[in-house]
């Protein structure tokens, strides 16, 4: 049973658009999908391989601005935005990780949140060729929402895929390996900057796509959208914590809990601007007492309602 | 010639007195780090929420930012230790997957103190406008002949000169007085430390609060010469952690040191390359402190030392 989970998932998500649900709705489940993307790809590097990237906006502004520029400049369809960013994300990734991942501790926190203000600074200030912050705006190819919901599904089903093979595999041992003790996994022979470097890659390159779907769907971005600190960075981490850290299913309970909630305190009236600060509050309850979010400490959850059952 | 040597040395100048700010900002994240081995991510925040203090304060109550010197820091003190001891502290003891939990934490601190301020002060720019602002002394008074024309702004020598003061006040307590010492044994070994009888949960809480009040310091030596605004934390955030790895992870002259480098490489940047690239030229040292240079200017110092 527990094998055909995610085929079940799937299948279910996919039939979903068929009950004629509002334009709302699939909006929400299209962002649930997309942050689920972003997610699975972060937590392939800082769950399975236990390197925390606070930059990871860099991969996904990089990604947006492929599928923009090249509608932009070079009008091609913006849905070439895929491939086009797999050699631009990776090439950023591999020769940040070459730099900095040969380095022990908070360097890599540092430089990764360093890479996506560069990013984002360097956007800004090239303005021919990404009309700095006059941002960049496309024609999308629909209207209607259903397509969108079907490429991003697509592309969640192949980076769940993606991330059960690796975690599954060889390398995937590596990764935890590099993550429970750098020092053992070195003298067991493991090349740990090198698998680093390809848990960034891949991790990259994904959250890539995610930018690169962000730009489709919305049809308009600028840098202080997709090389945000807060909103992308951040929460893409968050969404991680949330939901567990190195489970298959936490990104996606992360996302679904932190979509909604994002959406419900807006449309709150008072409390709406206050958003950022439930979410910090919210981020910090998460670290104390679900360290290992809500997937991976399921167990201490269920100890907790079953105490509070059998006191009452 | 004397127009080009004018403007070198003026760029010189600002970023002199620029980066003595800059190493007081440094000089709190680079002992957190040291003692607790976390990169408090909160740092600019707890700088802004410092400067907000000493901007109410001269609001209110028309009591200078150099004299809120004396009420900020203690209150960021204050705040710093309660931070430590009530949210950092328990996710010190908790056990989880990801290593980097308290970096996390730090951030979630710093969002909530910026969302905060924005709702209640709003994000208008607020300044304080204190009538020495634009004072300043010009070489020509004291060289009638100069051939060239060099002014020192009030408030930015100031400035400099209590952050040298603050500085060898925080060398002293460091070098010669027992809780100093322990802080300094707790960074060296934590577990030796304790077995020497340092109480090493208290030194980790004092640690975070002196971090807090001396970015809280350099708030209030801020605060005459810039702009405020809820969202400036993240950028000093990001400033201090530039001079922490350009100096050295837990030095303390590596701070110094790194945030007089920074402050000088910044204002020519800005000078001779365009005021929109002076984060890039920040970023861009960075990145060669990186490669070139991981263990920062401490480890030239310490390989001196060696050799000799």
């Amino acid at each position: 049973m527990k094998r055909f989970a995610p085929l079940i998932v799937l299948a279910a998500m996919a039939v979903l658009p068929l009950l004629g649900l509002s334009s709302y709705v699939m909006h929400l489940l299209i962002l649930v999908i997309m942050w689920s993307v972003s997610g699975m790809a972060w937590n392939l590097l800082g769950g399975y391989t236990g390197q925390v990237s606070f930059g990871h906006a860099a991969f996904f502004g990089l990604g947006a601005y492929c599928a923009g520029l090249a509608s932009f400049h070079l009008n091609l369809s913006s849905w070439y935005g895929f491939p086009l960013s797999i050699p631009f994300v990776a090439a950023t990734a591999l020769v940040m990780g070459l730099i900095v991942l040969r380095l022990r501790g908070p360097y890599f926190v540092l430089a990764t949140l360093a890479l996506g203000e560069i990013m984002r600074i360097t956007a800004e200030n090239l303005t021919d060729l990404t009309q700095g912050n006059l941002g960049i705006m496309i024609q999308r190819t629909w209207v209607e929402k259903t397509g969108y919901y079907y490429v991003i599904l697509g592309v969640a089903a192949l980076t769940f895929w993606v991330v059960k093979l690796l975690a599954e595999s060889r390398w995937g041992y590596y990764f935890v390996a590099i993550r429970e003790d750098q020092d053992a996994a070195e003298s067991l022979g493991i090349n740990t900057t090198l698998y680093k470097t390809i848990a960034l890659t891949v991790s990259a390159v994904i959250t890539g796509f995610s930018g690169a779907f962000y730009m489709n769907y919305m049809g308009y971005i600028d840098p202080q959208v997709v090389f945000s600190l807060g909103d992308i960075s951040i929460l893409t981490i968050m969404v991680v914590m949330v939901g567990g850290v190195a489970t298959y299913w936490g990104p996606v309970v992360g996302a679904v809990i932190m979509v909604l909630l994002a959406e419900v305190i807006r449309s709150l009236p008072y409390v709406g601007t206050a958003y950022q600060t439930l979410f910090g509050v919210l981020l910090i309850v998460i670290i104390i007492y679900l360290p290992n979010g809500l997937v991976g400490d399921r167990q201490t959850l269920a100890r907790l309602f079953k105490k509070k059952g059998a006191a009452v | 010639m004397w127009v080009q040597l004018e403007v070198f040395l003026q760029t010189l100048i600002s970023g002199v007195l620029l980066g003595g700010l800059y190493a007081l900002i440094g000089l709190g994240m680079t002992l957190i780090l040291g003692v607790m081995k976390i990169i408090n991510l909160t740092h600019g925040q707890l700088m802004m929420v410092a400067m907000y203090v000493a901007y109410w304060l001269f609001t209110l109550f028309h009591i200078d930012p150099y004299v809120s010197l004396l009420i900020a820091p203690p209150l960021l003190f204050l705040l710093g230790m309660f931070l430590q001891k009530t949210l950092i502290n328990p996710v010190l003891r908790v056990e989880s997957i990801l290593p980097h939990n308290q970096v996390i934490l730090t951030v979630g601190i710093g969002m909530v103190l910026q969302n905060l301020a924005t709702i209640f002060f709003t994000s208008d720019y607020k300044s304080t406008p204190v009538d020495y602002a634009t004072d300043a002394w010009y070489l020509s008074d004291y060289w009638k002949d100069a051939p060239f024309e060099l002014s020192l702004s009030y408030p930015w020598t100031v400035s400099f000169l209590l952050a040298v003061g603050i500085t060898t006040a925080l060398w002293f307590f460091l070098a010669k007085t027992d809780t100093g010492k322990s802080i300094r044994a707790t960074a060296q070994d934590r577990d030796a430390a304790a077995l020497m009888g340092v109480n090493v949960g208290l030194m980790r809480v004092i640690t975070f609060g002196l971090g807090s009040a001396l970015v809280a310091a350099a708030g209030c030596l801020f605060i005459p010469i810039y702009y405020l605004f809820p969202s400036l934390g993240s950028q000093f955030t990001l400033i201090a952690f530039v001079i922490t790895i350009l100096g050295g992870l837990g030095s303390t002259m590596g701070a110094i040191l790194g945030g007089l480098i920074l402050g000088v490489f910044e204002s020519m940047t800005a000078t001779y390359v365009g005021m929109g690239w002076a984060p890039v030229g920040r970023f861009a040292i960075f990145v060669a402190a990186l490669v070139f240079l991981p263990g920062g200017v401490a480890s030239l110092l310490k390989r001196k030392a060696v050799t000799k």
